[in-house]
């Protein structure tokens, strides 16, 4: 494989993206140029990860440029199982939109395919202005789906969402001022343990990383998320639930192993401040009466879990850590579309007016079910063994409050997940009476007497993700050795520097 | 000295300007900061150095860093752009500027 093809990762979406926009092809033309690529970036991130499976790195100077001033394109294994899971989300998430309809928007298929162009490059760019740029690109087209269907209330949450983002991207920018003033350069690769020896780069890259926490949701900085996400289409919250707070977490897992080295004299701040995003997630989630908002709140305290495993930075910690992140991705994106399946067909995700949908929808229950044990950690699950690992990571680097909140919030967890399964699966019917205020798109008023049907396309994503999370459950060792490479590469950089450096 | 002055002068009346509830001020606020920070990264390449950076022209030590100027000008364009959008959200839904948004 020639690394110089590497960029086409991000240059190829962007072109199709333009294409749609200039040239409106037919539906079923948009819908394949719309799912194409991401198809494409799967096929190709498996590739990937076979090739770096035992610790190589890739790296190309984007335009050849020499060492030093060129933009660097680096793919280790780490980034690798990022590329991967981020496409298959695009994939899933994306069929689940053509299924209900919301590529019919205009602009919706450029959309999302400039954002996945701005996820891709932000996994692979080895350059921290260059990051800015592409967290940009991911940011800029998710302002416009979050707002795209128009309604006040998702216009007003439309701007909590812009002016959060704007103002985090300013501070980072500010703390990529601060970097180079004091290193000199914004290279990762030059900039490698750098802070752990100049305390004037260290508070640079602390502002850097406050600026990512607050983009990936950390407690004391994670209202945003849960007031901006359940107030746009199913389809679109999954996407992003899967992509934007990850590419934050997955750049403070690199920042900090690369540029910090490590260093051990700031890991407490982490383990308080993750502990309590954990408890503080889950139990936002008790007060909460919607399918998604509940699911959001989970998601919070699920980001805890995942930066624990950097906050640890032992081996064992770090390995459980990127296992987490990628169970997570998959298995949330799965929640969100296997409950968005049920509000898109029934207009609704109250959970008092949902109920005994497991009746007429055994599957998707099912899907929802294995889904929701895997979230709260129960084995066969993939989210038993990231648990498990994590757990250990933690007592092992003696971190014994960590350990125990972990425990003590997945039985939250558990406990809120039958909250949803209890309102919306179980339970009585409700009347089948259609209520005043909700808008009158799905369906039409006619037909309420007949219950509807949850289509089967709306079906498939939200299974084939559950299905892909047992599997990593029942097979957990591949994605542990995998986890195990990337964690080794996190811990001693020398590699990947010397990637980055040419 | 004087361009730490001005990015102090200048974050001050963002965040004068982000406090306030109408979105319009708010985005002026935004405006401020952007300025401010472009400021920081100007300062970031030293402002002792001021002849064209270019080889044969000047010598290395005299010439200014035009790493930052290129910094500056991508941040710019984005800040402009997301400028416009908020503008935009700004002027779609105007009535809840001044009531308490639930």
């Amino acid at each position: 494989m020639t690394t110089a093809l590497l960029p086409l990762l991000v240059a190829a979406p962007l072109t199709v993206a333009g294409i749609l926009v200039l040239t409106r092809p037919p539906l079923w033309l948009s819908r394949t140029l719309l799912l194409a690529p991401s198809a494409a970036s799967l096929v190709i991130s498996t590739a990937l990860l076979w090739v770096t499976r035992d610790g190589e790195i890739l790296s190309h100077n984007v335009a050849l440029w020499a060492d030093g001033i060129s933009i660097p394109f680096v793919v280790d294994t780490f980034s690798a199982l990022m590329l991967w899971t981020t496409s298959l989300l695009v994939l899933v998430c994306g069929a689940f939109a053509v299924a209900v309809g919301d590529d019919k928007a205009s602009y919706f298929g450029p959309l999302v395919l400039v954002l996945s162009a701005g996820v891709t490059g932000a996994l692979m760019t080895g350059d921290l202005f260059n990051l800015f740029v592409f967290i940009e690109v991911m940011l800029l087209p998710a302002y416009g789906l979050l707002a795209m269907l128009g309604s006040l209330r998702r216009l007003r949450s439309g701007r909590i969402y812009v002016t959060l983002n704007l103002l985090t991207s300013t501070v980072f920018l500010a703390g990529v001022a601060l970097v180079y003033g004091a290193a000199g350069t914004v290279n990762i690769g030059q900039l490698a343990g750098a802070a752990s020896e100049s305390p004037m780069v260290a508070v640079g890259m602390g502002v850097v990383i406050l600026a990512l926490s607050v983009k990936s949701a950390v407690v004391p900085v994670h209202g945003w998320l849960a007031r901006t996400y359940p107030s746009t289409s199913p389809a679109v919250t999954a996407l992003f639930s899967g992509l934007h707070t990850k590419i934050a977490i997955y750049a403070i897992y690199r920042l900090y192993a690369v540029v910090f080295d490590g260093d051990s004299t700031y890991l407490w701040i982490g383990v308080v401040v993750f502990s309590a995003t954990m408890l503080v997630g889950v139990l936002g989630a008790v007060g909460e009466d919607t399918t998604r908002s509940i699911l959001v709140f989970h998601m919070v305290s699920q980001i805890g879990y995942i930066l624990l495993g950097v906050a640890l930075f032992t081996e064992l910690g770090l390995i459980a850590g990127i296992f987490y992140l990628i169970h997570h991705m998959i298995v949330k994106a799965s929640l969100f579309l296997s409950t968005g399946a049920i509000e898109h067909t029934h207009g609704t995700g109250a959970l008092n007016r949902l109920g005994g949908i497991a009746r007429h929808e055994p599957l998707l229950a099912i899907a929802f079910m294995a889904a929701a044990l895997s979230l709260a950690g129960l084995p066969p699950f993939s989210g038993f063994v990231a648990k498990l690992t994590l757990v250990a990571g933690a007592f092992q680097a003696g971190e014994w409050m960590a350990a125990a909140v972990a425990v003590a919030v997945s039985l939250f967890t558990l406990m809120s997940m039958l909250k949803i399964w209890g309102g919306v699966f179980w339970g009585k019917e409700p009347e089948p009476k259609r209520p005043v205020d909700e808008p009158h798109e799905a369906g039409g008023s006619t037909t309420v007497l007949v219950r509807p049907k949850v289509p089967t396309s709306l079906l498939l994503p939200g299974v084939v993700l559950a299905a892909t999370t047992l599997c990593i459950g029942l097979g957990a060792t591949v994605l542990l050795d995998l986890s195990a490479t990337a964690a080794a590469n996190l811990l001693d950089t020398s590699t990947y520097v010397e990637a980055v450096l040419g | 000295m004087t361009l730490a002055i001005t990015i102090g002068v200048l974050v001050f009346g963002a965040v004068f300007l982000m406090l306030q509830r109408g979105l319009v001020r708010i985005i002026l606020g935004f405006v401020m900061l952007g300025h401010a920070v472009n400021l920081m990264l100007m300062s970031a390449g030293g402002t002792f150095r001021r002849a064209q950076p270019l080889l044969g022209y000047n010598d290395a030590d005299v010439a200014s860093d035009p790493l930052p100027q290129a910094f500056v000008l991508t941040a710019i364009v984005i800040a402009f752009s997301i400028t416009i959008y908020m503008l935009t959200l700004a002027a779609t839904g105007s009535d809840d500027d001044t009531e308490d948004a639930s």
